[in-house]
């Protein structure tokens, strides 16, 4: 009886202590954005203040500023918008239907230099992106691709590509080759076997690519801030800096547009979270 | 009518060989069984005859029909996996109706032939579960049924029932050899389980490392096996060998003090001086005087018995011949205790005789 009860309070304190540590590690995460969040609601005075004010006034002069005209520290927020939307959204279909393809390829085809080709895909990954960014834009310079849609959908698509192919790889590996053997007898070509019963096995997997994929492209700053000039093919992260002058930040103006930046891709991750889990914990596929 | 035929098939995977040339002619209607131990290349024939595997050599023909270059769906053939790769994202009915759909078949005639399988499976309750939701046997089930709905001209099974526990086995195995003469087809069931081999077949292909080692009924293969083998891989528990040396006086010798006439049916085949197997099964050996019908010519034995394995109806003994620890069986089981000296009689017109070197049997 006692000893149950120290047993069950030791428990207790483990879960307590358990639960204090994941708080501490989400604070770290999400302070900053939540710091980001309110100063894009309160006056520049506010925002620069030391010590920092916890509970602020609250106001919209950032977003009314953001919207308005040039000469108000306006800045053209739809276009901005519209541009990551095309670049992420396009790059984003193209890296998962070429990454998709390679995953399945690598999952359930044998050929000469396989393990090869792998491990050159992982290691491309590993270079980092602004490293590219120099020759990148000269060859871009050269071929008149800066500054266009076309350009950054090409370099997402490249850096997506192998990160996609890894992932699908793991989710088709998983699925067993009968179903697909199944499905043939049972009268499909092997691209109706495909998209009749691996593909809607996989989706969750395919889903969480897309997402990953997505959320790339929707932030990537580096490149990006090489390779695009002006209003036609800026994206947002970019379209951060027209609030830098040359002596002065306007950090409530950043702010606000890093808002108005993170909230489709958190409202896109809210809506497939379902499969995001699902694809994340894969592995529930039983024959 | 679909005949089955194989002649000289050969697979390769680079330079290894998994099956080698082999040639079989299945009768329409028959049940065929492919057995042997994990790795002989059962289910590499199977996967071939299938169209899940290229053909390295030869002509495999279903119907008349070659079918080397034909891909699977246009063999109309039906096959149940091991692991019965239902499609996860399905219900059993979808599982079930998804080849006439993907046929492009009437609605309402896919659900006619849905229902009907579902009938006859005893399927009718699950049909909205996914495969998740099912047992193991529930989904061996749905699997047949699958196969069932497409009607084909073959069936092929590929060791259905080794996921499911002994009682389990036991009953689905009645199952299938009933739905084998309801529908009549001809099947190919891949299986390493001589049981289920000798109890589904009507003829069973024996096989090993790529070749056929015997083809014949379950009966023939129990019978006249016709190497060692054959001998020991059908039937349980496994025929007992043993070493000797053929003498000048037409015996086996097994042991200085321990000779044993060479049965008739080996007589002819044997010389003076060959080194031999005498090969028996437990059947075979028996305590003098248990009321059972002994037939043929007798050999008595004295045998000291080591261990009793009680089984209800029979208990098998296992005693010391000449150093080689045989198993015998005792119908009409009395009480014995191991170190007990019994008096045994030996079959001998059941024994067979094989060649110690090739392990081929020695008969007329
Ligand atoms: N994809 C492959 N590549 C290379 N060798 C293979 C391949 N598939 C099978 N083999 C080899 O072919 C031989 C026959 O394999 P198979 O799967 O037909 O055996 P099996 O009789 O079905 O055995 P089990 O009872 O274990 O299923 C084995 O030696 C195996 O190693
Ligand atoms: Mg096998």
């Amino acid at each position: 009886m006692d000893r149950n009860q120290t047993h069950r309070n030791r428990r207790r304190i483990y879960k307590a202590l358990h639960f204090f540590g994941l708080f501490l590690i989400m604070e770290v995460i999400c302070i900053p954005g939540l710091w980001i969040v309110l100063n894009s609601f309160r006056p520049t005075v506010e925002i620069m203040a030391k010590p920092p004010v916890w509970n602020p006034t609250f106001t919209l002069d950032h977003y009314r500023a953001m919207f308005g005209g040039a000469g108000e520290g306006g800045v053209p927020v739809f276009l901005y918008f519209r541009n990551s939307l095309i670049v992420s959204v396009t790059s984003t279909a193209i890296a998962i239907l070429i990454g998709m393809g390679g995953g399945y390829a690598f999952a359930r085809y044998r050929f000469a230099f396989k393990n090869s080709y792998f491990v050159g895909l992982m290691l491309f990954r590993a270079v980092p992106g602004v490293a590219l960014s120099l020759p990148l834009f000269i060859v871009f310079a050269r071929v008149g691709l800066i500054d266009t849609h076309f350009g950054l959908i090409l370099v997402y698509v490249a850096m997506n590509v192998p990160f996609t192919i890894w992932l699908t790889d793991g989710f088709f590996r998983q699925i067993p080759k009968e179903l697909h053997e199944a499905a043939e007898i049972d009268g499909c070509t092997r691209w109706q076997a495909f998209w009749r019963v691996e593909f809607p096995v996989a989706r969750s997997g395919v889903a969480s690519a897309a997402i990953f994929a997505f959320l790339t492209s929707w932030n990537e700053f580096a490149l990006a801030s090489q390779l695009t000039r002006s209003v036609g093919s800026k994206t947002m992260p970019v379209g951060l800096l027209d609030f830098t002058a040359e002596f002065t930040i306007n950090w409530g103006g950043m702010c606000a547009l890093a808002v108005l930046m993170i909230l489709p891709a958190l409202i896109l991750t809210f809506i497939v979270q379902k499969h995001l889990i699902a694809g994340l914990t894969f592995g529930g596929v039983k024959g | 009518m679909t005949e089955v035929t194989l002649s000289n098939v050969v697979k390769r995977y680079g330079k290894q060989q998994a099956v080698h040339g082999i040639d079989l002619d299945i009768q329409d209607g028959e049940f065929l069984v492919l057995v042997g131990p994990s790795g002989c290349g059962k289910s590499t024939t199977l996967r071939m005859i299938a169209g899940l595997e290229d053909i390295s050599d030869g002509e495999i023909s279903i119907g008349n029909r070659v079918v080397n270059d034909l891909p699977p769906r246009e063999r109309n053939i039906s096959m149940v996996f091991q692991n019965y790769a239902l499609y996860p994202h399905m219900t059993v009915r979808e599982n079930l109706g998804f080849t006439l759909q993907i046929a492009k078949q009437p609605e309402a005639q896919i659900t006619r032939a849905v229902n009907e399988a579902a009938g006859i499976l005893g399927l009718d309750e699950l049909m909205d579960r996914k495969p998740a939701e099912l047992s193991g046997g529930q989904r061996q089930r749905v699997a047949m049924g699958r196969a069932i709905v497409r009607q084909p001209d073959v069936f092929l099974f590929d060791e259905p029932l080794s996921n499911l526990d002994a009682k389990l086995r036991t009953q689905m195995r009645v199952e299938i050899k009933k739905l084998h003469q309801r529908v009549g087809n001809t099947i190919i069931y891949v299986t390493h389980d001589q049981v289920e081999a000798m109890t589904l077949a009507d003829r069973i292909v024996l096989m090993r490392d790529g070749h056929i080692v015997q083809v014949g009924t379950p009966l023939e293969l129990f019978n006249t096996p016709v190497n060692t083998f054959a001998a020991t891989f059908i039937g349980s528990p496994p025929m007992n060998l043993a070493d000797g040396v053929v003498s000048d006086a037409g015996t086996i010798v097994l042991r200085d003090s321990l000779t044993i006439p060479v049965p008739k049916s080996a007589r002819a085949h044997v010389k003076p001086g060959q080194k031999v197997q005498l090969g028996f099964r437990a059947d075979n050996l028996m305590p003098v005087g248990h009321a059972v019908e002994e037939k043929g010519e007798l050999v008595d034995l004295e045998l000291t018995v080591a261990l009793t394995e009680p089984l209800g109806t029979e208990t098998l003994l296992f005693a010391d011949l000449a150093g080689l620890e045989v198993q015998a069986k005792m119908l009409n089981p009395r009480p014995v205790q191991p170190g007990e000296k019994l008096a045994f009689h030996l079959m001998l017109d059941k024994t067979h005789v094989f060649d110690a070197a090739s392990g081929v049997a020695l008969r007329g």
